[in-house]
């Protein structure tokens, strides 16, 4: 079956006889759709009461400066407002971070970031908030930054933090490590600074409550872990502090780190009335963690038949003023930093730095994005050393299921990498339509006109990526789910809790499905996400549908349970085989034995189940050897561009993807994150980078921080690969990252193809591309 | 100030407004019509799109005072309650939605090119899109929904 963006999945008979229509297989519409296209939605920032008070936030203009003063006295005499909070209102420990707990809440004495929260305003219209902020003085003395992270790993430079500047350091080696080879390639490769850009601001409000408590509506990624942190930073015990989920106009990583959350509490609990806060886009830009930069030095070896020998690589990634998510995505880097492919002799250093940069932490890939980058660039570079053509090379090297990682782990499921890449390769290629009516639109430089296709030279690049699906390196990884199912105005009904965030991937709607598989019932409402259930853990590292998935489908197995427990009390004892199917108890055999209205009568089923993956194991320290991850995702991507070679514009004509993806729970929302990904990948290879000099964003806006628009983005025709992993629900694999990492490479190769330059930085800027960056 | 305007057809009137509001402030934290979006507040994502006087604009960089006396259209009232406008119902049949977020917008500009061009081309659709950004979906079930849209 064919769309004209691509291939979606086709069913075997036997996956659809039999299911509920809505059921795992299937594209039912999202259940909180119709809202969304009639703007009816409750986004984070729709969230409104009429006594409120708005928020603001005073943030460092420096990069790193000592506090000298803060005096709030012209701020507090401002009509309208209500508080103005510095560090000293703090009531807890006045920290917060995902890993460590060592960013303030506001700052006390230092500042370690351009953005830096300092100080807080409550006031009863937004813009009196902002001017009584403006009337906060801070003395300040300004330090030297620390702005390079190889210098603040190897270098004499101040430690940021008091176990120094080094985050983590995670060596992974294996094999022969004085390994040689005929053919040995070197590179030196830089991948910029992304944003996550999602639409949707920082926002909520929080609400005090009668019991000294406060009850806050924010949009975020891991509900429970905000809970944690909030408790901490504010002193509060977990019931003292009510998190509920608002509408999140996506994520992509940039909602695992606290924003609002304490600040809006801290202001509520102040003032005892509900308190909104709402970022706007230049503050968004300093109120999130970015994708980590990266600097990194490979070298391959490989025989004269193109047959890796051994990867050598040390990694730089620059972790910026706290410790956020680093020390986990120097792991995924260093763990994934061969790519999909075949290699016996590994050594790799991979280190995440302090400096006085903004902090980095999740985005979208997580680590594997950097490597990939560089990894695939050394592929291309290999290719062109052997004379061999950059799909033979990857396919000769590419890893398969029982290969060895460099960690030593063994890859137990299906690993088609070599299939994928084919997939993209034997694909038609679009045609090189510039005839004699140009359309500007098609054209690099759009309606800008500047050119008519001359100068225009067309390059195809491929790409291949690998990621880790869930928590990894003995994180003790689960999530919770609980059904509740009985009558309802005479059908059977069945309430889904859990805490699990939907960020606009369409878990809710695979929650639904889940249940309408299982249960054979076609009612399934989901209770808002909250902390009044135990976690589900985060909405990020593609593991959501795998998790909270995973949870739904063993609490409707445990639903299924005690029906038929019920079904045998009432009718006997009945053989074993029993399915709930289309609101029916169905015999193996396939004979009708009762209604499930009739069996369920008054009785409400209730079940809670927490779910694990299989474990996963630490590394060691000194090797980096461990079973660190659960499952791996792979995807492949071939990019078709058009490159004006004068003006060093790009235009991408095509991006196809190939990914497998165990099973396709929801064939237009799995499409919906392969675009998705790949938009983004393209975004970071020819336009995305937060432009940091001396610790400053000098761009924190969308007129100068660039996504890709629809002009931007081509068609993208997809492949969809359905090989189970046997010890995943349904046989899935985690969708929603592998497509955002080989993207960016592949678009980038392209660009190389048609110009010949070597081109070691990402994104690629036209004056790399001119020559002229001298 | 005091402020007059109709919105979605009614009468409404609105106390108190700042001279800085923006139309889009106006609308989401005063009339209750949060269905216009705050995605950039800068002018350049488009998810605050609504009809002003027929024409499509960013209503953050539309000073609340400009709307005095004129009729604003926002997405929350292309179609009667409880009923979809073809656009409205093509998004959400495409899987054009995931976190929604730019979706108003993009579902009020897709429908003043409807209501331009009725058979518009892939080119047109885009170019017409191209100041409404989207982060989620890559833009392919947007040009599907828009496509099916034009067909009914």
């Amino acid at each position: 079956m064919t769309s004209p963006t691509g291939t979606v999945p086709t069913r075997t008979a036997e996956a659809t006889t039999g299911r509920a229509s809505g059921g795992v297989g299937d594209s039912p519409q999202r259940p909180d759709g119709a809202l969304k296209v009639r703007g009816e939605f409750a986004y984070s920032s729709d969230a409104w009461h009429e006594d409120m008070l708005w928020g603001t936030t005073l943030r460092s203009p420096y990069a790193h400066a000592r506090i000298v003063s803060i005096d709030i006295t012209e701020a507090l005499r401002v009509p309208g407002v209500y508080a103005v909070l510095t560090h000293a209102d703090v009531p807890g420990a006045n920290l917060h971070g995902l890993e460590r707990q060592d960013q303030p809440v506001l700052a006390v004495d230092v500042v370690r970031y351009h953005g830096e929260p300092v100080a807080l305003v409550a006031a009863d219209h937004p813009e009196t908030a902002r001017r009584a902020m403006r009337r906060i003085e801070v003395g300040y003395e300004v330090l030297p930054p620390v702005s390079d992270a190889e210098q603040a790993v190897h270098g004499d430079v101040p430690a940021l933090h008091p176990g120094g500047n080094v985050v983590r350091h995670v060596r992974v080696v294996r094999g022969d490590q004085d390994a040689t080879a005929d053919v040995v390639v070197r590179g030196e490769y830089q991948v910029g600074m992304q944003d996550q850009a999602f639409l949707g601001p920082e926002s909520g409000l929080a609400m005090p409550a009668e019991d000294g408590g406060v009850d806050l509506f924010v949009a975020t990624q891991w509900l429970h872990v905000d809970q944690q942190q909030v408790c901490i930073a504010l002193g509060l015990p977990p019931d003292k502090v009510r998190i509920t989920l608002a509408g999140v106009g996506g994520a992509f990583g940039g909602r695992e780190d606290l924003s609002i959350q304490v600040h809006a509490c801290l202001l509520a609990l102040h003032t005892g009335k509900p308190v909104k806060m709402v970022y706007n886009r230049e503050e968004s830009f300093y109120g999130h963690v970015h994708r980590h930069p990266a600097t990194l030095y490979y070298e391959h070896g490989a025989t004269h038949e193109g047959k890796l020998v051994y990867v050598r690589s040390r990694i730089y990634l620059d972790g910026g003023a706290y410790t956020s998510s680093t020390p986990a995505v120097v792991g995924n880097a260093a763990t994934l930093g061969v790519g999909p492919y075949d290699v016996d002799n590994v050594t790799i250093d991979c280190w995440g730095a302090y400096t006085t940069n903004p902090p980095c932490g999740a985005m979208r890939g997580f680590g594997a994005v950097q490597a990939a980058f560089a990894y695939e660039s050394q592929m291309d570079k290999l290719a062109e050393a052997l004379g061999l053509d950059p799909v033979e090379v990857r396919l000769r090297n590419a890893m398969s299921e029982g290969s060895v990682m460099p960690t030593g782990q063994v890859v137990d499921s299906p690993a088609p990498v070599a299939e994928l890449l084919r997939l993209v390769r034997d694909r038609s290629l679009p045609t090189n339509g510039h005839g004699e009516s140009v359309d500007l639109r098609a054209m690099p430089g759009g309606v800008s006109n500047t050119t008519h296709a001359e100068n225009v030279v067309r390059g195809v690049g491929y790409a291949l990526g690998v990621k880790n699906i869930c928590f990894s390196e003995g994180f003790d990884d689960y999530s919770t789910a609980r059904l509740r199912l009985q009558v309802v105005g005479g059908e059977p009904a069945v309430e889904v809790h859990t805490a699990a965030v939907e960020v606009g991937q369409g878990l809710v709607t695979i929650e639904q499905q889940i249940v309408r598989t299982e249960l054979g019932v076609e009612r399934v409402t989901l209770r808002p996400a909250d902390t009044t259930i135990d976690s589900a853990g985060g909405t990020s590292a593609s593991r959501q549908t795998y998790m909270t998935g995973g949870a739904v489908l063993a609490a409707c197995r445990a639903v299924r349970d005690r029906v038929f427990a019920l079904a045998r009390a009432k009718l006997g004892p009945e053989p074993t085989g029993l399915s709930l199917v289309g609101g029916k108890i169905v015999a193996a055999t396939g004979g009708v034995l009762a209604d499930l209205v009739d069996v369920l009568g008054g009785n409400v089923i209730d079940e809670t189940v927490q779910w694990r993956h299989r474990p996963t194991t630490e590394l060691d320290p000194e090797t980096g050897q461990g079973f660190a991850h659960v499952q791996y995702g792979f995807a492949a991507h071939r990019a078709v561009v058009d490159v004006d070679v004068e003006l060093g514009l790009v235009k991408v004509v095509e991006l196809a993807c190939a990914q497998d993806v165990g099973r396709a729970m929801n064939p237009k929302a799995l499409l919906g994150q392969i675009h998705g990904g790949s938009t983004q990948g393209l975004g970071l290879a020819v336009m995305e980078e937060i432009q940091v000099s001396d610790g400053l964003i000098r761009n924190p806006s969308f007129t100068d921080y660039l996504i890709p628009t629809i002009l931007d983005t081509p068609p993208m025709p997809v492949d969809v690969l359905e090989l189970a992993d046997p010890h995943a629900p349904y046989g899935l694999r985690g969708a929603g990252e592998p497509p955002a990492i080989s993207s960016g490479p592949a678009v980038v190769a392209a660009i190389r193809a048609a110009t010949g330059m070597a081109l070691t930085r990402m994104p690629v800027r036209p004056e790399h591309i001119t020559g002229t960056d001298h | 100030m005091r402020l007059n305007l109709t919105v979605n057809g009614e009468p409404r009137q609105a106390d108190d407004v700042w001279e800085g509001e923006s139309l889009l402030f106006l609308l989401r934290e005063r009339l209750g019509l949060p269905g216009s979006k705050n995605a950039c507040e800068q002018g350049e994502c488009g998810s605050c799109t609504v009809y002003l006087d027929g024409t499509p604009v960013c209503s953050c960089l539309v000073a609340a005072g400009q709307a005095e006396g004129r009729a604003v259209r926002t997405v929350e009232g292309l179609a009667e309650e409880g009923d979809l406008d073809r656009v409205q119902r093509a998004f959400l049949e495409a899987g054009a939605v995931q976190c929604g977020f730019c979706t108003p917008g993009l579902i009020v500009a897709a429908h003043d090119l409807l209501a331009r061009v009725p058979d518009p081309s892939d080119g047109e659709i885009r170019e017409a899109l191209a100041g409404n950004l989207c982060r989620c979906t890559g833009y392919e079930a947007i040009l599907d929904a828009v496509r099916t849209a034009a067909r009914r």
